[in-house]
C-alpha cells in the first residue's frame, strides 16, 4: 500500500510545540510512505484538497493525518479520501494536539513522541482493509421521553413534521415544570394561556400516543430501530372512560393526600386530578392515602363515578413500542434546601421554596393567587429573597449556577408588588446574571419601579423572632451586617437533575456527567446529539435552561430526528465483531462477556459456533480480548492492527 | 450498656476558677454513670485565645504537651468539659498532620507530640458513647415542670469539619438530654450564636448587645432557664446578667446552668454536689418549683 501522511500545524494549536516539518521529514523513512509534508490547516478546503490531490497524483492507497482528535474530524477526513476514490476505512489519524502538543511543553519530546504516534497509525495503516457498511430500513417513529415544554416542542415539531410520536410522561399529566408557573420572564406573561394550548395540542394531535403516568422499562435495539418496553403504572382508573369530571375529587374522604403538583402548598385527595387543565384530564388514585387499597374499606369514588371506571384491582401493565429514535427531555428537579441548617433546615413553615411561591401565585393554586403565609394564613409584608440556594456553592457539591433564578426571582419581586401593592421585597444575591434578551432590563425594572430592595450577600442565618422571622446577612456593597424582619421568605433554590435521571441514562446508553445532567455529542457543536447514535436531548436535563432554551432544543431535537427520518435506510457501521468460523471452538465466552447481548450461539454442520448479531453490536471489542482461539475480530480494531501498533512504539 | 467507658479528664483553667461547678457536676455525673475519668497527670493550660492570636505554633505545642500527658498514662482517648479547651486541642492535632508545622511545634517541646490521642467533649461522650436513652434509664428525679432552652454557643460545633459533632446550624445534644431527663424544652433559636466570648473585657458592650440578644430571646420563646456547655458562655449570661440588664435596661432573672448540673440532680444527686451555689444568678425559686411539683405527685401518689 502507497501512503501518504499529513502533518497538521492547526495554526499554532500543534506547531507552536511540536516541529511539523520534522515529523513529515520522519515519516517519510516509514515502510510504504511515498509522500509526506506538513500542511497549516488540514481540515480547511485547502487542506482537504491537498489530500485528494495527492491521492491521485501519487496513486495512494492510504492516508494518514496526523492532527486533532478523530472525535470531531474522523468524519471529515474519512468523506475526503472517499471524494478521491479511496475507501474511508483506508485512513488513520494521530491524535497530536490533545495527547501531544497541548499537553507538553518540550517541542524536541513533542516532536519525537508525534513521530511515534504517526509511525503506529502508518503501520496500522497497512493492515487496514476496505469495510462496507451495510444498509437496513429504519422505523420512522418516535418516543419522547417527559412531556415538559421541552418535550411537549419536540413532540409537536415532529408530529407536524408527518411523524408518529410516542410520548412517555412520569406523572400524571404533561406541562412539567412550566404547568406549576404563575407568569413567566421577561414578557410576565401568564404560563398556562401559553403553555395550556400547546398541552391540548399534544392530546388532540392524531399523530401523538401519550402514554402519562408512565415509566420507561427497558430499551433494546439500536438507531432506527429501538424497542421499548414502557410501564403503565395502576392508576386505579380506567381511562379510556375517565371524563375527567372530578366528582370523584368531591366525594373523597381522604383529603390529605400529598399535593405533589402544588409543591405540598395545602393536600389533595387521594384519587385527584392533578389541576383543571392537566392533560390528560383524567384521575388517579394514590395507594398511599387511599382507604380502599389500604384498609379495604370505603369505596366511595366507585359508588359516585358516573362512568364507572374506578377499578380497585388494577395492576401495572406492560406495552412494546418500536421506534427508531428517542428525544430525552426529562427536565430537572429542584435541590433538597433543607440540609442549610442556617434557613432553619425545614423548620420554619414560613421559608419556602420559589416554586411554592409560584403555585401561591397562581390563581388556578391551592390560595387562589393569594399571597399567604403556610403559618397563620396572614398577608406578609416584608417578602425576603435568598439567591443561589443550592446554586454556586461547593459546600453542598453544587457549584454550578442555575441560572435562571436570577430572573424568576426578579418576576416573583415584581409579582408580589402587583399582588400586595403595600409590601416591601428585599433580594439577597451574589451577582445578577441575566444575560437573555431584554433579561437585565427585566432585572432593572424590579429594582428601579418595582422598588425591590436588592442586597448584594449571603443569608447567614434566619430565626423566628415573634411571628415574624428575622433574616441576618451581609451587606458586601456597604461592608455591614443587614437584618430584616421578614413575613415570608422565598428561597431561590437552584436546579438538579431529575429524579431517576442516572438511572434512565445506563437504560438509553449515553453518558451524564457528575451532576446526573446529560451530555451532550459536543459542548458547542452538537448541543442535542448524544453519543448514541439516534438518542437525542431536550431541555434542562442536559443542564439548568429556561424556557426560551428549553423550546429552542425542543425544536433542535425534532430538526435533528426529521433529518435522520429523511432516509428511509441507514447505514450500519462496518466497525464490527466478526466471528471466524473456523477458529471458533464454541466455548462460548464471547456470550458471556458481550455487554450487549449482540452475540448468540448457533448450529454450524452439527456444531456449536458462535455468531455476531451485527446490528446489536456496538463495537466495543471486549469479545475480542475474550476469545481464547482469537476467533472473534472487531473489524478495523483486529488483534493484528493493535499489535502492529504496539511493535511500532516498541521496537528500540 | 456499656460499663466500660474510661477516659482521660482534662478539665482546664477554668475549672479551678470560675467554672468550678462545671468541673464539680461532670465529675460527679461520670461517676455516677461508671465512667471512669482519669486525671491528666501536671496538666497545663491549653493556651485558650491569647496563644492562638499570636502564635500557632505556640498554641499547639500547649495542646500537645497535655496530649503526650494523657499518652504518658496509656490512655489515648481524652474528654474535656470545656469546648474551648477542646477546639484547642482539635486544632492542634489537626495542624500537626502538617509535617512541617508538627515539625516547628516539636521544636518547642521536651519531646515530639503523641499525635494519637482523641479529643472530644464530656457533652459528646455522654450522647454519642454512653446514650440518651440510657441516661434516661437512670433519671431518678425528672426535671418536670422545668423549661429550658439549650444554648451551645458558636464554638462547641464548628468548624463542623473539625469538631465532627451534632449539627453545626442546628444541634440538638443538649435540647435532647433535657427532654430525657424530663424537662420542658423550647426549642431556642439562637442556639450557636456568639455571646460576645472574651469580648466581654476589651470591649464590654460587644457582649452586653450580644448576650443581651440570647436573654431577651430566651425570655421571648417563655424559657426559664438556659442551659450551657461552655464557661464563658455561662459566665457572660450568668456572671454578667446584671451588667447586661445595666446596659440594656433590661429586667431579666434567667438562671443559666451547665447540663451536667441539670443531668446531676436528675440523677438523684444533691445541689450542693452540682455547686449550684456558685451560680450568680440564683436557681432558688426554679429548683423549689421543680421540687414542690414533684411533692404533689408524690401526695397524688
Ligand atoms: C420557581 C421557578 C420559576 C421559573 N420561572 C421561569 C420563567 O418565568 N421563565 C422561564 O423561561 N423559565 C422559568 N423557569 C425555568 C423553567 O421551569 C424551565 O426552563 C423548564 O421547566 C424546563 O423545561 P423541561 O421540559 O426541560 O423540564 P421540566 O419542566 O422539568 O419537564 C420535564 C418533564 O419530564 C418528566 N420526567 C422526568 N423524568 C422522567 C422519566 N424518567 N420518565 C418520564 N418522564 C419524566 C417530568 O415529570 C416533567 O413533566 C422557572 C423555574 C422555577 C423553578
Ligand atoms: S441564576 Fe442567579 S440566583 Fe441562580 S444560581 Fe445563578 S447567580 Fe445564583
Ligand atoms: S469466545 Fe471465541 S471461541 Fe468462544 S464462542 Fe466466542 S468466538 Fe467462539
Amino acid at each position: 500500500m502507497k501512503i501518504g501522511v499529513f502533518v497538521c500545524h492547526c495554526g499554532s494549536n500543534i506547531e507552536a510545540t511540536v516541529d511539523t516539518a520534522a515529523v513529515a521529514a520522519a515519516a517519510r523513512e516509514f515502510p510504504g510512505v511515498v509522500f509526506a509534508t506538513d500542511t497549516m490547516y488540514t481540515c480547511s478546503e485547502p487542506g482537504q484538497d491537498e489530500i485528494v490531490d495527492a491521492i491521485k497524483e501519487h496513486n495512494l492507497g492510504g492516508v494518514v493525518v496526523a492532527s486533532c482528535t478523530p472525535r470531531m474530524h474522523e468524519q471529515t477526513f474519512r468523506r475526503t479520501v472517499e471524494r478521491a476514490g479511496l475507501n474511508k476505512y483506508l485512513f488513520e489519524m494521530a491524535n497530536i494536539r490533545e495527547h501531544v502538543s497541548w499537553i507538553g511543553k518540550d517541542r524536541e519530546a513533542n516532536t519525537n513522541k508525534s513521530v511515534d504516534l504517526v509511525r503506529m497509525a502508518t503501520e496500522k495503516l497497512l493492515r487496514n482493509r476496505a469495510l462496507h457498511p451495510k444498509k437496513f430500513t429504519i422505523n420512522k417513529r418516535v418516543l419522547i421521553i417527559g412531556g415538559g415544554v421541552a418535550g411537549i416542542q419536540a413532540a409537536l415539531d415532529c408530529a407536524d413534521g408527518g411523524l408518529e410520536v410516542v410520548m412517555v410522561e412520569k406523572t400524571s399529566t404533561i406541562g412539567g415544570k412550566m404547568a406549576k408557573l404563575d407568569k413567566t420572564f421577561p414578557t410576565v406573561d401568564c404560563s398556562s394561556c401559553i403553555l395550556g394550548p400547546r398541552m391540548v395540542d399534544v392530546a388532540q394531535h392524531p399523530n401523538i400516543t401519550l402514554y402519562a403516568y408512565s415509566e420507561i422499562e427497558e430499551i433494546k435495539g439500536y438507531v432506527g430501530n429501538f424497542e421499548i418496553k414502557v410501564k403503565k403504572k395502576a392508576t386505579y382508573v380506567d381511562w379510556k372512560n375517565c371524563t375527567g369530571c372530578g366528582i370523584c375529587m368531591e366525594k373523597c374522604p381522604s383529603k390529605k393526600a400529598t399535593d405533589t403538583f402544588n409543591e405540598e402548598i395545602g393536600k389533595t385527595t387521594a384519587i385527584n386530578i392533578p389541576f383543571p387543565q392537566a392533560i390528560p384530564k383524567k384521575a388517579k388514585i394514590d395507594p398511599a392515602f387511599c382507604t380502599m387499597l389500604k384498609k379495604g374499606k370505603c369505596g366511595i369514588c366507585a359508588k359516585v363515578c358516573p362512568s364507572g371506571c374506578i377499578d380497585y384491582e388494577m395492576k401495572d401493565e406492560f406495552i412494546t413500542e418500536k421506534v427508531g429514535a428517542i428525544v430525552t427531555a426529562t427536565g430537572f428537579d429542584l435541590f433538597d434546601w433543607t440540609v442549610y441548617g442556617e434557613y432553619g433546615g425545614g423548620r420554619y413553615p414560613d421559608v419556602i421554596t420559589s416554586l411554592q411561591y409560584e403555585r401561591m401565585l397562581s390563581a388556578s393554586g391551592p390560595t387562589g393567587g393569594h399571597i399567604k403565609r403556610p403559618s397563620d394564613g396572614k398577608e406578609p409584608k416584608n417578602v425576603v429573597f435568598i439567591q443561589c440556594v443550592g446554586s454556586r456553592d461547593k459546600s453542598v457539591g453544587r457549584p454550578y449556577c442555575t441560572g435562571f433564578c436570577c430572573m424568576y426571582t426578579a418576576k416573583q419581586a415584581i409579582l408580589t408588588k402587583d399582588h400586595l401593592p403595600q409590601s416591601q421585597s428585599y433580594v439577597f444575591y451574589m451577582d445578577i446574571r441575566a444575560t437573555g434578551k431584554l433579561y437585565d432590563e427585566f432585572t432593572r425594572r424590579a429594582m428601579e419601579e418595582y422598588d425591590t430592595n436588592y442586597i448584594r450577600g449571603r443569608v447567614s442565618m434566619i430565626y423566628p423572632k415573634g411571628d415574624k422571622l428575622l433574616v441576618r446577612g451581609a451587606d458586601t456593597l456597604m461592608g455591614t451586617q443587614v437584618e430584616v424582619d421578614a413575613d415570608l421568605v422565598v428561597l431561590a433554590v437552584g436546579a438538579e437533575s431529575s429524579a431517576g435521571a442516572s438511572e434512565l441514562a445506563e437504560k438509553l446508553r449515553i453518558s451524564y456527567d457528575s451532576y446526573g445532567f446529560y451530555m451532550e455529542g459536543h459542548p458547542k457543536l452538537k448541543p442535542v446529539e448524544t453519543n448514541t447514535a439516534g438518542v437525542y436531548l431536550a431541555g434542562a436535563c442536559q443542564g439548568p435552561k429556561d424556557i426560551p432554551s428549553s423550546v429552542g432544543q425542543g425544536s433542535a431535537a425534532a430538526a435533528k430526528v426529521l433529518g435522520l427520518f429523511s432516509k428511509d435506510q441507514l447505514e450500519s457501521d462496518p466497525q464490527v465483531s466478526i466471528v471466524d468460523i473456523k477458529r471458533c471452538i464454541g466455548c462460548g465466552k464471547c456470550i458471556q462477556t458481550c455487554p450487549f447481548g449482540a452475540i448468540k450461539e448457533i448450529d454450524f454442520r452439527g456444531m456449536v459456533k458462535a455468531d455476531v448479531i451485527e446490528t446489536i453490536c456496538q463495537g466495543c471489542g471486549i469479545c475480542t480480548s475474550t476469545c481464547p482461539q482469537g476467533a472473534v475480530q472487531l473489524q478495523h480494531a483486529t488483534d493484528n492492527q493493535i499489535l502492529s501498533e504496539v511493535n511500532a512504539l516498541c521496537q528500540f | 450498656m456499656n460499663t466500660s467507658l474510661n477516659y482521660a479528664y482534662y478539665p482546664g483553667c477554668s475549672s479551678t476558677g470560675t467554672s468550678i461547678e462545671y468541673d464539680m457536676s461532670s465529675r460527679a455525673v461520670c461517676a455516677a454513670l461508671d465512667i471512669k475519668l482519669n486525671d491528666v497527670p501536671d496538666w497545663s493550660c491549653c493556651g485558650s485565645t491569647p496563644a492562638h492570636t499570636v502564635d500557632h505554633s505556640l498554641s499547639s505545642a500547649l495542646s500537645a504537651r497535655n496530649l503526650n500527658q494523657v499518652a504518658s498514662i496509656g490512655m489515648d482517648s481524652c474528654i474535656t468539659p470545656c469546648p474551648s479547651c477542646l477546639a484547642n486541642l482539635k486544632t492542634a492535632t489537626h495542624r500537626m498532620e502538617d509535617e512541617a508545622f508538627r515539625n516547628k511545634v516539636n521544636k518547642l517541646l521536651d519531646k515530639p507530640a503523641d499525635t494519637r490521642v482523641s479529643t472530644k467533649s464530656v457533652l459528646q461522650i455522654l450522647v454519642e458513647d454512653y446514650g440518651i436513652e440510657n441516661i434516661r434509664k437512670k433519671v431518678v428525679r425528672p426535671l418536670k415542670g422545668l423549661v429550658v432552652g439549650a444554648y451551645y454557643g458558636c464554638i462547641l460545633n464548628r468548624p463542623a469539619e473539625l469538631m465532627q459533632f451534632d449539627d453545626s446550624e442546628h444541634p440538638m445534644a443538649m435540647d435532647n438530654i433535657m427532654e430525657a431527663l424530663g424537662a420542658t424544652v423550647v426549642p431556642f433559636p439562637l442556639k450557636v450564636e456568639c455571646c460576645g466570648a472574651s469580648f466581654g473585657i476589651p470591649r464590654k458592650d460587644v457582649v452586653m448587645r450580644l448576650s443581651g440578644k440570647l436573654l431577651d430571646t430566651a425570655h421571648a420563646i417563655g424559657a426559664k432557664a438556659l442551659v450551657t456547655a461552655c464557661p464563658l458562655c455561662q459566665m457572660n449570661l450568668d456572671m454578667r446578667q446584671n451588667q447586661i440588664n445595666h446596659a440594656n435596661g433590661s429586667h431579666h432573672n434567667i438562671p443559666i446552668f451547665y447540663f451536667t448540673q441539670l443531668l446531676g440532680l436528675a440523677l438523684g444527686l444533691t445541689e450542693k454536689e452540682m455547686g449550684m451555689n456558685k451560680l450568680c444568678v440564683s436557681p432558688r425559686t426554679l429548683l423549689d418549683a421543680m421540687a414542690n411539683e414533684e411533692t404533689i405527685k408524690e401526695k397524688a401518689a
